[in-house]
């Protein structure tokens, strides 16, 4: 039966190809708009670290004087050296990693290539097995190494591809800031979106090319980049900031249970009211202890314009909807005789309704394929934009499915009213008028 | 004509008339909202910097191995480096000036803090938050800016300091805004200002008609004009060079660089990006706003194209359905063109509904995008210019099925189906 009303539906299309093609075309097109703004939000507001993000934690604290302080306000987005350093020597959370990024000179041995400026991440030792890092070859180093300020490496595989043809390079040499460092070890693939631990190097940026311990960073003034964010008389001196009155570290700290998460927020406060006693902070106490999730949503790291986009793409697709509504209202009454004929032939209205809806289903399908080309071809375009992210824009399984499911389901909505219609027509009259 | 039996009509029709209003209110409400953002964008990008952007490019490098800044002597030297390349870009027979500079406009690294009358006020209420250039005497021309008010910077005023040192200049040239804001009586020329909250004097001594900010994000939107010129040069183990080609002469000027500043140092680093046109980097600084109102401008016309298919559609199913009313009009003396008028008529007629209903719902989608994104509330104007374009369209889009209803013969009248 299935297949026969198909072959009706099918039937139905050919006889009003115009029609039928102005249908396909709206729901593929609004189809098209919604699925590509959505990839887009979708590959941007991604967890990036699934299964690790929700034990992972970013402390925030306020440390800031006075003069400037109004009730309410939340604390900086980064923490001092001082602050970091202690939370980083506390170690109250299972792991814990202080850090901060800047761009370092490379000189690499092979003459062939131009010295250049790499993308650095100091870091104390716990990055790696707290972020659940890869490895290619190698480790990450230990403790010992941010006591003793090695002179170690980790650098990314773009990095190993690009300097030593993918070959393992641990125990080699690479020339950083003049100093000899020694690689002790080669990321795997890994490039979590966004790049969540230092939003203040750009959301979606590029990822680091080579890691370094963070005391070896400061030993060698290696250069700071991203925020500084100071208060009283402090300037941001970049080669005293461990003395200044300045936030500009990132903090994270691993916490395994919900009851870690209320100990350590009540450590964090314990502190503050330490701080206080001491005259080092002068606010109230203001603490923040945010989740993975928590941290991106605060910072609204989805670009605005990107929102903007998905929700000018649903309006979009609801004017094709309701344009798609009144063609199949259209349609369906105009088929009134037949299916008036059909009725008073003992076809019952739910037959009928299931047939007409069928045929919205067979139409959402062929809008659906076509609005995905449509999206594939939107996707493509949104990746020759210039903007950090725009290389992320692909199309997973995820969204695939979602495409034709939002398809079917919007076109068979669509089919509903006027499916409805048509069937409430009663047969007598529909023969009498002819 | 009456309208009394073409609503008795369109009752027959309700869910038809309910869908195409309902269309046309959303098309009207987006339509409306998307062109405001795409001429609130427009506006942005078509705003001067106030610099003469032709034949201007931007110098970026870096020094290998350069002394630290930390201490005078290597400040001097750093300086030193720094006047070597001064010298190798003056030299070059395409350029016409250059100055050191710490930014440019639209660059989007900017260097901000504030300017008060007082000393030692931080940045708050009273104050005026202002963007810093530093360059030396060459800076303005350079820039091609011209003095409305005051004197430019002699060599004599020009010193240099490390990159990180955290005083004060003793004199500086200022934009008229942030003169006008500071002093609304005018005359800002020869007062003092303290900057960043300092207790050293700084006073202006010229001031200019116009500078934008590095930044063009929105954080920086509430002192786009406030800019302060120092005569510093700043040491640090990078800079930048501001260089004006001689008329025509930009991409030999441009290509020289390189070699000349090898020439003058290797022990540097410059890029694909070191050697810029002002022109791209205004093309870098505003490619999202201009993708942004493309594809505005691109949904626009499609919603349109989508909405006036829908109405052609619909239209044309009641002309089918009422062919045989239609004939009998025709037979009972009704012109061809009243019957044209009658269809145009009823579009306008449903075309106006949606229409009012698609006002109400463009405001409330403009308070919405207020409260969500930073937005501006919509001049009043966009709403009457989008309902005259969606009548308009209406209209055009039911000529087609109205005149093949115009052309149905009387005969039709006496037949049966």
């Amino acid at each position: 039966m299935l297949s026969y009303y198909f072959g009706l539906a099918l039937r139905s299309l050919k006889r009003n190809r115009m029609l039928t093609a102005l249908m396909i075309l709206a729901i593929a097109m609004g189809i098209g708009a919604s699925m590509t703004t959505l990839t887009v939000l979708h590959v941007l507001s991604g967890d990036p670290l699934p299964g690790r993000s929700a034990s992972l934690y970013y402390p925030q604290l306020d440390p800031r004087d006075m003069p400037s302080y109004t009730p309410g306000v939340e604390p900086p987005g980064q923490l001092s050296w001082i602050d970091g350093m202690y939370l980083l020597h506390a170690k109250r959370g299972t792991r814990q990693a202080l850090m901060t990024g800047g761009m370092v000179p490379l000189q690499p041995e092979q003459s062939s290539i131009d010295p250049f400026h790499a993308n650095a991440r100091y870091t104390s030792a716990d990055f790696f097995p707290m972020f659940s890092v890869p490895f290619q070859y190698g480790n990450g180093w230990g403790d010992a190494e941010d006591e003793g300020k090695a002179r170690v490496v980790v650098i990314s595989a773009a990095l190993n591809d690009k300097l030593f043809g993918g070959e393992n390079s641990v125990g080699k040499t690479l020339r950083l800031q003049e100093t000899d460092f020694r690689i002790i070890g080669v990321l795997g693939d890994w490039r979590p979106n966004p790049h969540f631990y230092d939003l203040y190097m750009g959301a979606y940026a590029d990822y680091e090319q080579v890691y370094v311990p963070l005391s070896t960073s400061r030993d060698l003034h290696m250069d700071h980049g991203g925020s500084v964010d100071c208060w009283g008389d402090s300037a941001g001196d970049q080669v005293h900031l461990e003395r200044e009155n300045c936030t500009w570290l990132q903090f994270w700290v691993e916490l395994d249970s919900p009851a870690s998460v209320a100990a350590y927020k009540q450590f964090l406060e314990h502190y503050s009211q330490d701080q206080r006693a001491s005259g080092r902070f002068t606010r109230p106490v203001n603490v923040r202890l945010r989740s993975v999730m928590q941290w991106l949503d605060y910072n609204q790291v989805v670009p605005s314009d990107t929102r903007l986009q998905a929700w000018l793409a649903l309006g979009f697709l609801v004017v094709c909807l309701v344009n798609t509504v009144g063609l199949m209202l259209a349609k369906f009454m105009r088929r009134a005789g037949e299916l008036g004929v059909r009725r008073a032939l003992g076809a019952s209205r739910r037959t009928l309704f299931g047939q007409l809806l069928l045929e919205s289903g067979v139409v959402g399908f062929a809008g659906g394929v076509l609005g995905l080309l449509l999206a594939l071809l939107g996707l493509w375009l949104v990746r020759q934009q210039p903007s950090d992210y725009a290389k992320l824009a692909h199309m997973d399984a995820a969204m695939l499915l979602a495409t034709f499911v939002l398809s079917v389901a919007a076109s068979t909505l669509a089919g509903l009213l006027p499916a409805w219609r048509a069937c409430r027509i009663a047969p007598a009259l529909q023969l009498k008028a002819q | 004509m009456s309208l009394h039996p073409m609503i008795a009509a369109l009752r027959k029709h309700k869910a038809g008339v309910v869908l195409i209003a309902m269309q046309i209110a959303v098309t009207l409400a987006i339509v409306c909202n998307a062109i405001f953002i795409i001429y609130a964008r427009i506006e942005n990008v078509r705003r001067p910097t106030g610099l003469d952007e032709n034949n201007l490019f931007l110098v970026t490098q870096q020094w290998v191995g350069a002394p630290s800044g930390d201490d005078p002597a290597s400040v001097q030297k750093l300086d030193a480096m720094l006047r070597e390349d001064l010298n190798a870009l003056r030299a070059l027979p395409d350029v016409e000036s250059v100055s050191p500079t710490n930014s440019i406009p639209l660059l989007q690294s900017s260097w901000n803090g504030s300017a008060a009358l007082k000393p030692g006020t931080d940045l708050r209420e009273g104050n005026a938050r202002t963007t810093f250039y530093f360059g030396d005497e060459q800076w303005l021309k350079t820039a091609g800016l011209h003095l409305i008010a005051g004197r430019d910077f002699t060599a004599a005023d020009v010193t240099n300091m490390a990159f990180r040192d955290n005083s004060q200049p003793a004199i500086v040239i200022v934009t008229k805004p942030l003169a006008d804001k500071l002093f609304p009586g005018g005359n800002a020329v020869g007062k003092v200002i303290y900057l960043n909250g300092d207790s050293k004097p700084t006073t202006i001594v010229g001031e200019v008609e116009r500078l934008q900010v590095p930044s063009v994000s929105s954080w920086a939107s509430t002192f786009v004009w406030n800019s302060t010129i120092a005569p510093i040069r700043l040491n640090g183990n990078f800079s930048r060079y501001m260089v004006r080609a001689k008329p025509g002469r930009l991409e030999a000027a441009m290509r020289a660089v390189p070699n000349a500043l090898y020439a003058a140092n290797p022990m540097r680093v410059l890029d694909d990006d070191s050697v810029k046109s002002f022109k791209d980097i205004r093309a870098e600084a505003y490619r999202a706003d201009i993708g942004m109102a493309a594809l505005m401008g691109m949904v626009c016309l499609i919603l349109l194209a989508v909405t006036a298919a829908g109405i052609v559609g619909l239209t044309s199913f009641w002309v089918g359905q009422r062919h045989r009313q239609i004939g009998v009009r025709r037979a009972l003396g009704a012109r061809k063109v009243d019957i044209l008028h009658y269809f145009q008529l009823e579009n306008l007629m449903i075309a106006g509904a949606g229409a009012l209903a698609g006002i109400a719902l463009a405001v409330g989608l403009n308070r919405v995008l207020m409260s969500k994104f930073e937005m501006q509330s919509m001049p009043v104007y966009y709403v009457l210019a989008g309902l005259a374009v969606v009548m308009t369209l209406g209209q055009i889009a039911v000529f087609v099925p109205a005149r093949r209803a115009s052309n149905v013969p009387p005969v039709v009248a006496t037949r049966s189906v």
